[in-house]
């Protein structure tokens, strides 16, 4: 005889059951696997036109929904916390997150929504999406690419994709001069999903 | 000449790290100043940070120095009269030596927030010995300019304080501390 909770858990094992075969859903959300940092934001940015500065941001979040029928059916967002820029260098990091730059006690977080997927190749796409830097929110386009996939060894599922972009820190608000060289700031996003 | 303090005199080692501190301390608070508003393509843009660490650091062993020597040699006897004069004369030194010491290690603990060593120019370094969060050193960051602010306010209510001891109570708080001897 069967009691109502053994009833409601069996539905549940059923519907857990059928989410996660795969037949169900189309579109699968992934985490981005920033707890185990397989997930990096870097930028580049000419010092004086003689070399390249990199950085990175340590702290982010997101997910991104993968539909790997209809590409053009996934999209993409992530939370950066901005005060967690590193250049490797405590004077600098501090420069950038005060007013002449990010201002992060105003602004602490900067965010990507994708707003359109296209497909441009096998394994390419771009991605557009609304920016928002330094309370300045623009469309900003990334050119996307994926890596790979497939089972990990730990019992899991995850989905890697790169990408690139640019823009140039005047249009974001940030107008301290740099210098002619050191306008525009490039992008490089690697990225691992987990299936949630 | 007489090196230690005396009951009722400043001896010339406390008259020279007092007059030595406030040089310095109205130096590196203007450098500090200066400094940051520098535009990327200043000469000075890198040139005064330096500056500014190395007389701060300088600044900072003459305050421990100040610090050993108030226990070698006990300083004069105040001069105000009224109880009340007494106390905030004392409330003011403290609060001044507090601020001598809070700036220079709030200086260090900015420099050396991501765990690399402060250098002197190229002589010298200072090893790193907290690493802190990007939040924690922009708090560090306040307070070490709030600090400078209040010390500059307060070493001017102190300055003050012995303009009015001199002309209007025609004391010796200023002269003793010039080394002018009296009576």
């Amino acid at each position: 005889m069967k009691t109502k909770l053994q009833y409601a858990l069996s539905v549940a094992v059923i519907g857990v059951a059928l989410m996660t075969s795969g037949l169900v859903r189309a579109a699968e959300t992934y985490k981005m696997d920033t707890k185990g940092s397989h997930a990096f934001i870097q930028f580049k940015i000419q010092h004086l036109g003689f070399s390249w500065l990199l950085g990175r941001f340590n702290t982010f979040e997101g997910e991104f929904v993968l539909d790997e029928k209809n590409v053009e059916n996934s999209n993409v967002s992530v939370n950066i916390d901005v005060a967690s820029v590193d250049s490797n260098h405590a004077e600098r990091d501090k420069h950038l997150r005060g007013p002449d730059f990010f201002d992060v006690s105003k602004f602490p977080k900067a965010s990507f929504v994708s707003t359109k997927i296209e497909k441009t190749g096998e394994k390419t796409a771009k991605i557009t999406g609304d920016f928002t830097l330094k309370g300045v929110t623009k469309p900003l386009t990334l050119d996307a690419k994926y890596v790979g996939g497939g089972k990990d060894p730990w019992g899991g599922y995850r989905q890697g994709f790169e990408a690139t972009t640019q823009f140039k820190l005047k249009d974001f608000g940030i107008d301290y001069n740099l210098g002619p060289a050191s306008e525009v700031v490039d992008i490089y996003i690697s990225v691992e999903g987990i299936r949630q | 000449m007489r090196l230690k303090n005396t009951t009722s005199d400043y001896g010339m080692v406390s008259v020279l790290v007092h007059w030595l501190s406030a040089l310095l301390a109205v130096g590196v608070f203007g450098l500090g100043l200066y400094m940051v508003g520098l535009s990327y393509y200043d000469p000075l843009y890198h040139e005064l940070p330096e500056w500014h660490k190395f007389l701060g650091v300088a600044l900072a062993l003459i305050t421990l120095f100040r610090l050993l020597w108030c226990v070698i040699s006990t300083p004069p006897l105040l001069l105000a009269k009224q109880s009340w004069q007494k106390m905030a004369a004392r409330l003011a030194h403290g609060l001044l030596l507090l601020g001598l010491v809070v700036l220079p290690v709030t200086g260090y603990l900015i420099v050396t927030a991501e765990g690399k060593a402060l250098l002197l120019f190229d002589l010298a370094l200072l090893p790193a010995l907290i690493e802190l969060s990007p939040t924690q050193t922009d708090w560090v960051g306040r307070l070490h300019l709030w600090s400078a602010w209040g010390l500059i306010g307060l070493a001017l209510v102190h300055a003050a304080a012995a303009l009015k001891h001199h002309f209007v109570d025609a004391d010796r708080t200023l002269t003793r501390m010039l080394n002018i001897k009296g009576q």
